[in-house]
């Protein structure tokens, strides 16, 4: 009754690679492969073990396709729990498509998105969430969202959502005991446990929700804004970051026109550049808008670089050049960020400082240090000046460690409950909603079978978290949410 | 002597027998009651009160749906109260005390009143059935009665074993014959069955009594009814009296526990839980040294008096010297002692939801025989095994309340599809929705469907309809309607409720906690408003509710559409479950033995767990 015809994809990122794995499952998947595999021992493939590799060659009639590694994984101990042949290929999109051609036409089908999961869920390898981790993990992209994802596969902060959930519960039961024998001389359940159960649960709650946000930029990437003219130097300085790293993760136009986003892995965690104009008072109307734009994009960050160029500075320090500003215009501008956002890191970055002597630097210290702490004095410890050489690399250090200070990263060293999922996210607002009602029931002296429905609801939302109640909508979309091959 | 054929055979005259023949009669089957004992039609075997907490909507769910209940209750009550009137209007609850001898009087008139109801008297020794299909039964006089379909509601009569102390006989029923053949031969079909075990207290002469000992339950000042129909509303009513036991009564009783059939192993099986006997209560709440007593006239004429709380199956002498240690009862005479009783009934899982049999066609099953316990229960399955079985007489859709509808459709998805090892009883907990389940709208609920079916009269839906458009009406105009700071001020400010500094809708100051009805009329567009549209008590009310709940009930609403969904979630017949690996062994077990029809049943059965209906939702491809 399970679906178990064989079913084909590429398990491997679509494109060219050095190798690519095909992936096919089914009850027949060995069958199936066999009469065109061969193998360099001469054996047939539905003649090998379980969990060998054998090299040999896929063939067409007379024509030998490429040279592959077949795996075999027979059922049930495969990834689906079905049959199960891995192919790996030279990893040509050309050889893919052949070979993914050659068993389409001989009785597989292409797999659906997600529907290498799918089957392994119903065969019992897996349950919902993991498989929903099994998602997360595919597409995490960094160590710690990597980490995250683990935990999530692991149980996570599912069971100690499972506890609260359970606590709940017993006084609904009490509640319900309360209501149904009103009648009789039962004793029932203790308003003082019950708030503070409540209290302590919405404290979880709330602490579970704003973990989101971290959970949120570390999954997604830390944004971090880049104000500088253009020719401060943004571009070598990201390259700097990344050559420190090697490790550039996608590079993709931003919302507006003239926005570049970076990635770029720091410490295993993600950080996204967001370049952005100058914020230079102007009369000009184009500019005018740029400057409001560049505001927002430094509202939507988690820390603000501001870069700008030494060189330029100290050459001129009282009055203005060609290329950059005096110290004074250039610390005015600072204050206007810090006025907008007092609350938001902001680290003043003076580059190009290998032009400069010692004396310019410590001239150049004195000259910022003080007034930019005076004008940043809101949240000083959350701010900070960094004078580095984008060119050669002295101080990229520093500024990287500068960057890894303010992520919250006690967290995740400290192995607490952090919520990434949009799903669990928004179950446990919808959760906090109800508590706070219930509490309000609870100092307005609510009729109790009044409050019990919004005990009710808060118990279904944290349900949803933990899988203990069933959500038709939401089984939909964790297989939707796979890549296929997976 | 009889017609060549019935449509419909009722087994049985008790709440369920009585309301299945007439529901099935008043649809237009030619419907046979037989029953042992034709003297005791509509018998209440245990309390003298309908209604409490569940029950009551359920009387008045029968009430709407066109069953005779509601009526009965209202003609032979001689005390109403409704109860929990201080919580939510869910949790409204009404109840009558009855006149015994009225109520069986009042169910027996109003069946021979119906049209197409005929009455035997005898005892049913067993089935025929051919074809796995029902069509007719044999009486113990060897004669047999042909009909399409038989609705069993045998109550506690099937090999009915009564326990007083260490003495034990045969009977269905104090001073009543047991029934025997039919579970021997349901079990030859296949059928599996069990034993149940419930009790009932000392009936005691009321002229004995020192009723100045006791604490006295009135009902209540304006007392309202069951029955929407125009049934009469109580003029005077008759007390009930409240005594306690005591830490010496107590021990008087536990004298006597070496000799009870409860703890010397005598009786096996499960009595209700909910519903304990007294020397149940002492041992299990061993550190409380008083229990309430409820000691309720059984008439308005007769001295008979029931004894609530004091159910027991103790020897009578323990009974009897115990009871004269209770406050008010130091010389106590009594009519006839409390007892248990055993009897056979049949895991309703073996039904579907229309009460018929999965294993023999057109054979229905309803009451005790299908493991519940207390009169409103039984007599709902009664009046639905009768509707379905006219249905399927006459090749129409079968009629099944859903959850989010009434408590009936609880009551029997529960019944099907969790079982019961213990008397089933309702509870406003087994609800998800009991918000929606209430008793001032069943008729809103009910009576459309039923007169679609061609149960309910026209004069039925008229005055339900009539009381829904006014009260929508009433509804729109304190929607509509705007009451100024200096009309509405001097009364929030009798209540201590926060003053408006401006004029605002009526329906936003009426929402608030404490402003209720009686507040509103004294604005005089409001009262201008009920007497202009004479609106009448049930109006008024119904409108307080739908103004003052609406949040709550549109949030109920809700959840139950969300609910609804998988409802509609279909599971193919015969599905295989032992094929689907990751479901649990417990969920391919239990869902292959219940074969729910859909999802949001599935996920009902004990033992299946909400990853087990994941798995489902997913196979299904949801």
């Amino acid at each position: 009754m399970i679906p178990n015809d064989s079913i084909i994809a590429l398990a491997t990122p679509s494109g060219a690679g050095a190798i690519a794995v095909i992936r096919i499952s089914g009850s027949d998947a060995i069958a199936a492969t066999t009469p065109f595999f061969k193998s360099i021992h001469g054996k047939k493939l539905v003649e090998q073990k379980s969990h060998t590799i054998v090299l040999g060659h896929i063939v067409e009639g007379k024509q030998t396709l490429d040279e592959v590694l077949v795996s075999i994984f027979k059922a049930p101990n495969s990834y689906t729990g079905e049959n199960v042949v891995e192919i790996s290929c030279h990893g040509s999109p050309y050889i893919q498509q052949q070979i993914i051609q050659l068993f389409l036409r001989n009785g597989c089908r292409m797999a659906d998105a997600g529907e290498f999961t799918l089957r392994a869920f119903l065969n019992g390898k897996m349950d919902l969430s993991q498989a929903e981790a099994v998602a997360d993990l595919i597409a995490s992209d960094n160590a710690a969202s990597h980490q995250i994802a683990i935990q999530q596969m692991r149980g996570g902060f599912s069971n100690e959502i499972k506890n609260l959930r359970e606590e709940l519960l017993n006084f609904a039961s009490l509640i319900e005991l309360e209501l149904d024998f009103a009648e009789e001389d039962v004793e029932f359940a203790n308003r003082n446990d019950f708030k503070a159960l409540i209290d302590k649960i919405q404290k979880v709650l709330k602490r579970l929700i704003d973990s989101f946000a971290v959970g949120n930029v570390i999954k997604n990437g830390i944004p971090v804004a880049i104000v500088g003219e253009p020719n401060v130097g943004k571009s070598t300085l990201l390259n700097a970051l990344l050559n420190e790293e090697r490790a550039l993760v996608s590079e993709i136009a931003g919302t507006t026109r003239d926005t570049i986003e970076d990635e770029i892995s720091i410490g295993g965690i993600g950080f996204r550049f967001i370049d952005t104009a100058g914020i230079r008072e102007t009369e000009d109307v184009i500019e005018g808008m740029g400057i409001k734009r560049t505001f927002e994009k430094i509202g939507k960050s988690e820390v603000t670089l501001y870069l700008f160029d030494a060189s330029a500075v100290i050459s001129a320090p009282n009055e203005q050049v060609n290329s950059g500003l005096k110290a004074k215009d250039l610390l005015l501008e600072i204050k206007k960020i810090k006025n907008k956002y007092p609350q938001k890191p902001l680290v003043l970055v003076a580059n190009k400082i290998d032009r400069l002597s010692e004396e310019e630097i410590s001239n150049l210290e004195s000259q910022f240090r003080i007034p930019f702490e005076e004008v940043s004095n809101r949240s000083t410890r959350q701010s900070d000046l960094v004078l580095l050489s984008a060119k050669t690399g002295q101080g990229v250090e520093e500024l990287q460690s500068r960057l890894l200070q303010f992520v919250n990263t006690g967290a995740l060293r400290n192995n607490e409950t952090i919520v990434t999922n949009t799903r669990h996210y928004n179950a446990l607002l919808k959760a906090l909603e109800e508590i706070d009602k219930v509490q309000l029931g609870i100092d307005e002296e609510l009729p109790s079978d009044l409050m019990a429905i919004d005990v009710r609801e808060a118990l279904y939302h944290l349900g949803e978290i933990t899988g203990q109640v069933t959500n038709d909508e939401l089984l939909g979309n964790i297989f939707a949410n796979f890549c296929i091959g997976k | 002597m009889f017609p060549e054929q019935y449509d419909v055979i009722v087994v049985g005259g008790g709440h369920a027998g009585a309301e299945a023949a007439a529901a099935a009669a008043n649809m237009g089957s030619k419907t046979l009651l037989v029953t042992m004992n034709l003297q005791t039609i509509g018998q209440m075997s245990c309390n003298p009160a309908m209604g409490g907490i569940a029950k009551g909507q359920i009387v008045r769910e029968i009430d709407a749906l066109g069953g005779y209940s509601g009526i009965v209750t209202d003609k032979s009550a001689i005390q109403f109260k409704m109860l929990n009137k201080s919580k939510g209007p869910a949790m409204w609850s009404p109840r009558a005390q009855s006149d015994r001898m009225r109520f069986a009087e009042e169910w027996r008139l109003a069946l021979e009143n119906t049209p197409n109801c005929d009455f035997y008297q005898e005892m049913v020794s067993g089935l025929l059935v051919e074809n796995n299909r029902v069509i007719g039964v044999r009486t113990s006089l060897g004669l047999e009665i042909r009909g399409k379909a038989v609705v069993l509601t045998n109550g506690t009569f099937l090999n009915g074993l009564i326990h007083i102390g260490e003495k034990q006989f045969g009977g269905g029923r104090a001073g009543e014959r047991a029934a025997t053949g039919i579970t021997e031969q349901l079990r030859d079909f296949g059928f599996e069955s069990g034993r149940m075990k419930t009790g009932t207290p000392p009936r005691v002469d009321g002229r004995s009594l020192d009723y100045s000992a006791m604490i006295p339950q009135p009902g209540d000042e304006r007392p309202e009814k069951f029955s929407y129909l125009d049934t009469p509303v109580l003029q005077r009513q008759r007390d009930c009296h409240m005594s306690h036991t005591s830490a010496k009564v107590h021990d008087l009783l536990r004298e006597g526990f070496d000799r009870s059939p409860m703890f010397n192993g005598r009786i096996k099986s499960i009595g209700p839980r909910y519903c304990p006997s007294i020397e149940d209560k002492i041992d299990r709440f061993a550190d409380k040294d008083s229990h309430q007593l409820f000691v309720e006239p059984e008439g308005w004429n007769t001295v008979e008096v029931y004894v609530n709380g004091f159910s027991t199956s103790l020897p009578e002498d323990v009974q009897f010297k115990a009871l004269k240690s209770v406050k008010g009862f130091e010389s106590v005479k009594f009519f006839r002692p409390g007892y248990a009783i055993e009897y056979d009934y049949f895991p309703p899982t073996q039904l579907k939801h229309t009460l018929e049999t999965k294993l023999v066609e057109n054979l229905y099953f309803a009451g005790q025989i299908n493991g519940t316990t207390g009169y409103e229960e039984a007599a709902s399955q009664g009046l639905m095994a009768g509707i379905n079985a006219h249905l399927r007489l006459n090749e129409k859709d079968a009629f099944i309340l859903q959850r989010d509808e009434a408590y009936i459709g609880v009551l029997i998805d529960d019944l099907i599809t969790k079982g019961t090892e213990e008397p089933y009883r309702m509870f406003t907990s087994r609800a998800e929705y009991r918000t929606l389940l209430r008793q001032d709208n069943a008729d809103l609920r009910l009576t459309p469907k039923s007169f679609d079916i061609g149960l309910a009269s026209k004069e039925r839906l008229k005055r339900m309809e009539e009381k829904e458009r006014k009260s929508d009406a009433f509804v729109n105009f304190f929607k509509d309607t705007s009451v100024l700071p200096e009309a509405i001020n001097p009364i929030l400010e009798r209540l201590d409720s926060a003053l408006v500094k401006q004029s605002d809708k009526m329906f936003k100051v009426f929402s608030r906690p404490k402003v209720k009805m009686e507040h509103m009329l004294e604005l005089e567009p409001v009262s201008g408003f009920v007497e202009d549209n004479d609106l009448n008590r049930e109006v008024l009310e119904q409108t307080e509710i739908q103004v003052k709940y609406s949040g709550y009930i549109q949030k109920e609403k809700n959840n139950a559409d969300k609910l609804q969904r998988l409802e509609n979630v279909k599971i193919p017949e015969n599905f295989d479950y032992f094929k689907l690996k990751s479901l649990s062994f417990e969920a391919r077990e239990k869902l292959s033995a219940i074969q729910p029809v859909t999802i949001a049943q599935a996920a009902r059965v004990s033992g299946v767990n909400p990853s087990d209906i994941s798995v489902l939702l997913v196979y299904l491809g949801r």
